[in-house]
């Protein structure tokens, strides 16, 4: 019994903690990365997740990550080889383009002849929540797309997947080979154990350069959101009440 | 975690990746329980399988025994995570590796180092260590326990042990005892003693009011009988009991700065969000002063340990060096813990928060593996070649 081997490529990002304090870099258009931890973007964490279990459950099979970036971006894939990830490939960029397109044919000029039956991302990368490199990576490779997959089997060369909406929930199927993008809904990426983080070392991770394709959407400007005004406090106990509700009535216009 | 003097850059990826799977591993399954469990006085076994998976017991010890083949740092790095969950989980983990599975490793056959060592270092077989005895505590020398060899080769144990960390818990004790009725420590000899031998008992001690969340056993031997392959052949002499207690208190260093680590995180988050007198407590002076202390003897404490590694690593480190490490770290940590729970007002005496059940488990760790006054007197021989004990 059990599935298939099944040979799979997970494309991740590297991203700084989404609970850091950013500050905007002296260049103006981006955050300064001196003191953020960074690691394998939560979507795409998931995904590695999605990918290993697919591959124990089908007792077999390949996982293989690839991740666009400088040479840092080699910490996050040895992340995911140390959590279970059989190979990993680095596109060599100096920095990730904001041009998402851009990043996708670099990915699909590496992934078109790799004979990979699915291939998977996070759904969007917290650093920019475009989404837009998983959706435009299958497109390049005329490959079916299933975004936001919060559930993923595989079975006979055939793909099912679950897709959380707004109240309601849809299943989908297709074949195989696509692309999914992965939501939080699998399971949780695991630790890697100490085992895994020492065999990592041993595993093989092949840097060469990215084929970027043209880079035409550019970062003018980034900066941070207002400061929060502070709070007010109208009064306490229950003779606040009445100017509390005046007050969401008329100023914040919420009641 | 506050990275005051930025340590992780003198930390290898490997190292650093070791600290943050045992980090998320005791956020995620420890802090959840560990309030309870010390409440109800119980160790967290569900933990163990987990911690077995993730590689913390042994780490330190080879691949080919099953082990996650570590270096001397991430060992350290492993032990401070996990007392910054609980002394008591710490202490499991130490006497699992560096006492039960480390004498197997270092004195054992090749036949006992394969039988045991894969299992331990899953967690599917526990063990703890046997040597302070009611009476002989900090001066082990004068242990009573005797083995007695048999005509067909086989032993047979009488004696008892206390403190023993695992001890009600375990499926073998490694048990120091005098030989063949020699009372000299030279005669000490250890042994692999499966806890469901005939004749062996564990009792729990009660009313422990530090480390609540850990097993701590008296142990009986009467007329247990041993097979001739359960001594441990490469041991002889008090010397190998204490070269464990060596590597148990490298662990120690780096685990009480793990216990500091979450009082001092607990006391500057606390002193920012409380409010008395219209403003964060931690504006004030005398607050400051205290965690501007905390910190300061954290940092130190880690330079101490990180450095103490790296020796350890090149092979160079002396007993005495641990020693240093041990006394200063614990010591720090027990005061630290004090002043946290000191910071957090009415709410420091609650289990809700962590400080006073590390202040109390701290107690247990300035006393066990060489009380602070017993490592004072290990490094006053050091220094001045004269022996205090005598």
């Amino acid at each position: 019994m059990g599935a298939p081997a099944v040979k799979i490529a997970v494309c991740i990002k590297r991203t700084p903690d989404s609970e850091s304090r950013f500050r905007i870099a002296s260049s103006g258009v981006a955050i300064d990365e001196a003191g953020l931890k960074f690691d394998i973007d939560d979507f795409a964490g998931y995904a590695v997740e999605a990918a290993l279990q697919i591959n124990e459950k089908g007792g077999g099979g390949e996982t293989v990550v690839v991740a666009v970036g400088p040479d840092s971006v080699q910490e996050s894939l040895r992340k995911a080889m140390s959590m279970g990830a059989d190979r990993a490939v680095q596109l060599k960029v100096d920095s990730v383009p904001a041009d998402g397109l851009a990043v996708a044919k670099a990915l699909a000029a590496e992934l078109k002849d790799g004979g990979y039956d699915l291939i998977l991302f996070g759904k969007h990368a917290f650093d920019t929540s475009a989404g837009v490199v998983g959706t435009a990576t299958a497109e390049l490779l005329g490959l079916p797309c299933v975004t936001a997959v919060s559930q993923l089997d595989v079975a006979s060369g055939r793909g099912s997947a679950r897709r959380e909406l707004e109240g309601a929930a849809e299943l989908v199927e297709f074949p195989l080979p696509a692309v999914v993008t992965i939501d939080e809904g699998v399971a949780r990426p695991r630790y890697p154990s100490l085992k895994g983080i020492m065999a990592a070392k041993k595993k093989p991770l092949e840097s060469k350069p990215a084929q970027l394709g043209a880079v035409r959407v550019s970062v003018q400007k980034a900066e941070l959101p207002p400061e929060r005004p502070a709070g007010r406090i109208i009064g306490e106990g229950a003779s606040a009440v009445p100017e509390l509700v005046r007050l969401l009535q008329s100023e914040a216009k919420v009641l | 975690m506050l990275d005051f003097y930025d340590i992780d850059s003198a930390l290898s990826e490997e190292e650093r990746a070791v600290r943050d799977s045992v980090r998320r591993f005791v956020d995620e399954r420890v802090l959840p329980v560990i309030g309870d469990a010390y409440v109800q006085g119980r160790f967290p076994k569900e933990l163990i399988p987990e911690m077995g998976e993730l590689g913390v017991f042994g780490a330190n010890l080879p691949e080919e025994y099953g082990c996650a083949g570590l270096n001397n740092v991430q060992y350290g790095l492993i032990m401070q995570e996990l007392e910054r969950g609980d002394s008591g989980v710490r202490s499991f983990a130490s006497v699992q590796g560096a006492l039960a599975m480390y004498p197997i490793y270092a004195f054992g056959s090749e036949a006992q180092k394969r039988r045991w060592l894969p299992p331990m270092a899953k967690g599917e077989v526990i063990g703890c260590f046997g040597l302070t005895e009611p009476d002989y505590g900090s001066n082990p020398s004068g242990m009573i326990t005797m083995a007695r060899e048999q005509s067909d080769g086989s032993w047979v144990l009488n004696g008892s042990k206390m403190w023993i960390t695992n001890g009600s818990t375990a499926n073998i004790a490694i048990v120091w005892a005098k030989t063949n009725g020699d009372a000299s420590d030279r005669s000490i000899r250890g042994f692999i003693v499966p806890t469901d031998s005939a004749g062996f008992k564990a009792k729990d001690q009660k009313g422990k009011l530090s480390l609540r969340a850990s097993d701590t056993s008296e142990l009986s031997f009467q007329d247990v009988r041993l097979e001739a392959d359960a001594i441990l052949p490469g041991s002889g002499g008090l010397k190998s009991p204490l070269m464990c207690l060596t590597q148990a208190r490298y662990g120690i260093s780096w685990g009480a700065l793990g216990a500091a680590m979450a009082c001092f995180e607990e006391a500057l988050e606390y002193s920012k969000t409380r409010v008395m007198f219209d403003r964060p407590i931690g504006g004030y002076q005398i607050q400051q002063v205290r965690l501007a202390e905390m910190l300061t003897e954290i940092v130190k404490g880690q330079l101490v340990s990180l450095h103490l590694g790296r020796l350890k690593d090149a092979g160079t480190f002396t007993p005495q060096q641990v020693s240093l490490a041990k006394r200063n770290n614990v010591n720090i940590a027990t005061e630290i813990a004090r002043e946290a729970r000191r910071l957090l007002g009415a709410n420091g005496i609650l289990a809700e928060y962590g400080a006073m059940r590390h202040m109390a488990n701290l107690e247990s760790v300035y006393t066990y593996e060489g009380t602070h006054d017993v490592h004072s007197l290990i490094l006053g021989q050091a220094v001045t070649g004269l022996n205090a004990f005598k």
